[in-house]
């Protein structure tokens, strides 16, 4: 059994496995989400599509805002802190949101150091991009992580780019002898004892979610298949024609992944998407995933 | 036996763990006929208001119905609110296959989630269990038919009719099988 301070946080990431966690600007669209059947909303000022197109410094959201958004759904509230900022996560965990998300699409507040979020008592979620920095963020005290994707581009390319790595280390991981685990441990910049548990269960020591680029619910049925235990959509939902029909849409698809009938089903008459940006037309110091390390 | 774990949403893998754990056979339930083949059904934890909308949206409120008035069914945090008589404001009415009046979030926010010593009272025995309170209901009133089996702080945490377990903690994020093995032995 993990500790029991570490238990009561990735307890909770337990509870939302199988579901879809939705990005929302105001209290509206937190109701949308909840009637929708999201699991949890993710509370922030600009979805992450808008912070590309508009560019500047993202910050933690307006504390009001997200205490609008607490105070209209019953369901979990998370938050987004920047990269570092643990003076924006000190707030963040004083108005009470039930999880941090320390992420890169907030402009990062130091680039060489991520929070300690032993430090705090309200669990946090991190992006990773492969095996090693999702090891790193859990040795920090993340309790949950995503894959990150490339978050407001409306492309899965990146999400499950990112996906199939993380999976691909571990299933290398496990066919290794112990003593070779060192040095892999070494080559991934992870802890000895994250990568031994690896080898032994096969899995990360906490749930492992999916971000950035789900837009459709076939994307979201994807990302179930390839290892994810519960998407995130960002802008997927309000950058979208319907968002209402849509979320209801990616909700079903998450808990049917593996029915392609239903799926088929949610995404009839859905409407336009959100529109999608090829990999390739994203300057590479605009790449929200480069953020973190 | 089979333990069916309806598993639209939540921690259904952990439940899937403990029975696997105590010897028997898991069966995740997602459409109706899946219920067949089970012998007993957990409802997992999870967000209660998706876990409601979803029953709706796959057409299984009947079926869980006639399962839980003949067959025994536990229910944990989520679980528990799903199966009460009265939770407060949800999107679709709760089952009432227990007489359980249930206050949703009622120690707070995650922030007041914890981990604590409770007494479980089974067969004249008392023993301590870990009991894991996550974003946790509590349970406000019980039916004259309901028999309460556990306790934190002098509240009940978990009670039981003839045949419906209901807990506002996890048993199953914990590595003790002792309630999931109550349940498999004594209930129903």
């Amino acid at each position: 059994m993990l500790d029991k301070e570490f238990l009561v946080k990735v307890g909770l990431a337990e509870m939302l496995k199988g579901g879809v966690i939705m990005d929302v600007t105001n209290a509206d669209q937190a109701k949308i989400a909840e009637d929708a059947g999201a699991v949890a909303v993710m509370a922030l000022e600009r979805i992450p599509a808008d912070i590309r197109a508009q560019g500047g410094v993202a910050r933690m959201s307006n504390p009001k805002l997200i205490k609008d958004i607490m105070a209209t759904v019953s369901i979990p509230v998370m938050a987004k802190c920047r990269i570092g900022h643990f003076a924006e996560a000190q707030v963040l965990q004083s108005l009470g949101v039930d999880f941090i998300d320390e992420s890169e699409v907030l402009t990062p507040a130091d680039e060489a150091n991520h929070i300690w979020k032993h430090d705090f008592k309200v669990p946090f979620v991190c992006g990773a991009r492969d095996l090693g920095e999702a090891l790193r963020r859990i040795a920090e005290g993340a309790a949950l992580i995503r894959t990150k994707g490339e978050a407001g581009s409306g492309n899965i390319v990146e999400a499950v780019r990112h996906m199939r790595a993380v999976q691909k280390e571990i299933r290398r991981i496990q066919s290794l002898p112990d003593e070779e685990l060192m040095s892999y441990a070494k080559n991934l910049g992870a802890p000895l004892d994250l990568v031994r548990y690896i080898k032994e269960n096969g899995k990360l020591p906490v749930p492992n979610f999916s971000a950035g680029g789900i837009a459709t619910p076939a994307d979201a049925a994807l990302m179930m298949q390839l290892g994810a235990e519960t998407n995130f959509v960002g802008s997927g939902i309000f950058k979208s024609e319907d968002p209402a029909e849509r979320a209801k849409a990616i909700v079903l698809a998450t808990t049917h992944y593996d029915d392609p009938d239903i799926v088929a089903k949610a995404s009839e008459g859905l409407g336009e998407a959100m529109p999608g940006l090829e990999m390739s037309s994203i300057p590479e110091e605009e790449m929200l995933q480069k953020r973190g390390w | 036996m089979n333990i069916g774990i309806l598993a639209l949403q939540g921690d259904f893998e952990m439940h899937a763990r403990m029975i696997k754990k105590l010897g028997h056979t898991p069966v995740f339930v997602r459409y109706a006929h899946e219920l067949n083949s089970c012998d007993k059904l957990i409802i997992p934890g999870g967000e209660s208001t998706t876990m409601l909308k979803l029953i709706e949206k796959n057409s299984l409120r009947s079926d869980l119905l006639d399962f839980g008035r003949s067959r025994a069914v536990m229910g944990t945090c989520a679980g528990l609110i799903v199966l009460s008589r009265e939770a407060g404001d949800l999107p679709h009415p709760s089952l009432n296959l227990i007489d359980l009046e249930v206050t949703r979030n009622a120690y707070g926010r995650q922030i007041d989630s914890f981990v604590d010593t409770i007494v479980f009272e089974a067969d004249g025995q008392q023993m301590e269990v870990e009991g894991v309170f996550i974003r946790a209901p509590k349970i406000s009133k019980l039916g004259p038919d309901v028999q309460p089996l556990a306790y934190h702080e002098r509240e009940v945490v978990m009670a039981a009719n003839d045949h419906i377990l209901a807990a506002t903690f996890h048993p199953e994020l914990t590595d003790d099988v002792r309630i999931h093995e109550y349940f498999i032995n004594k209930i129903g």
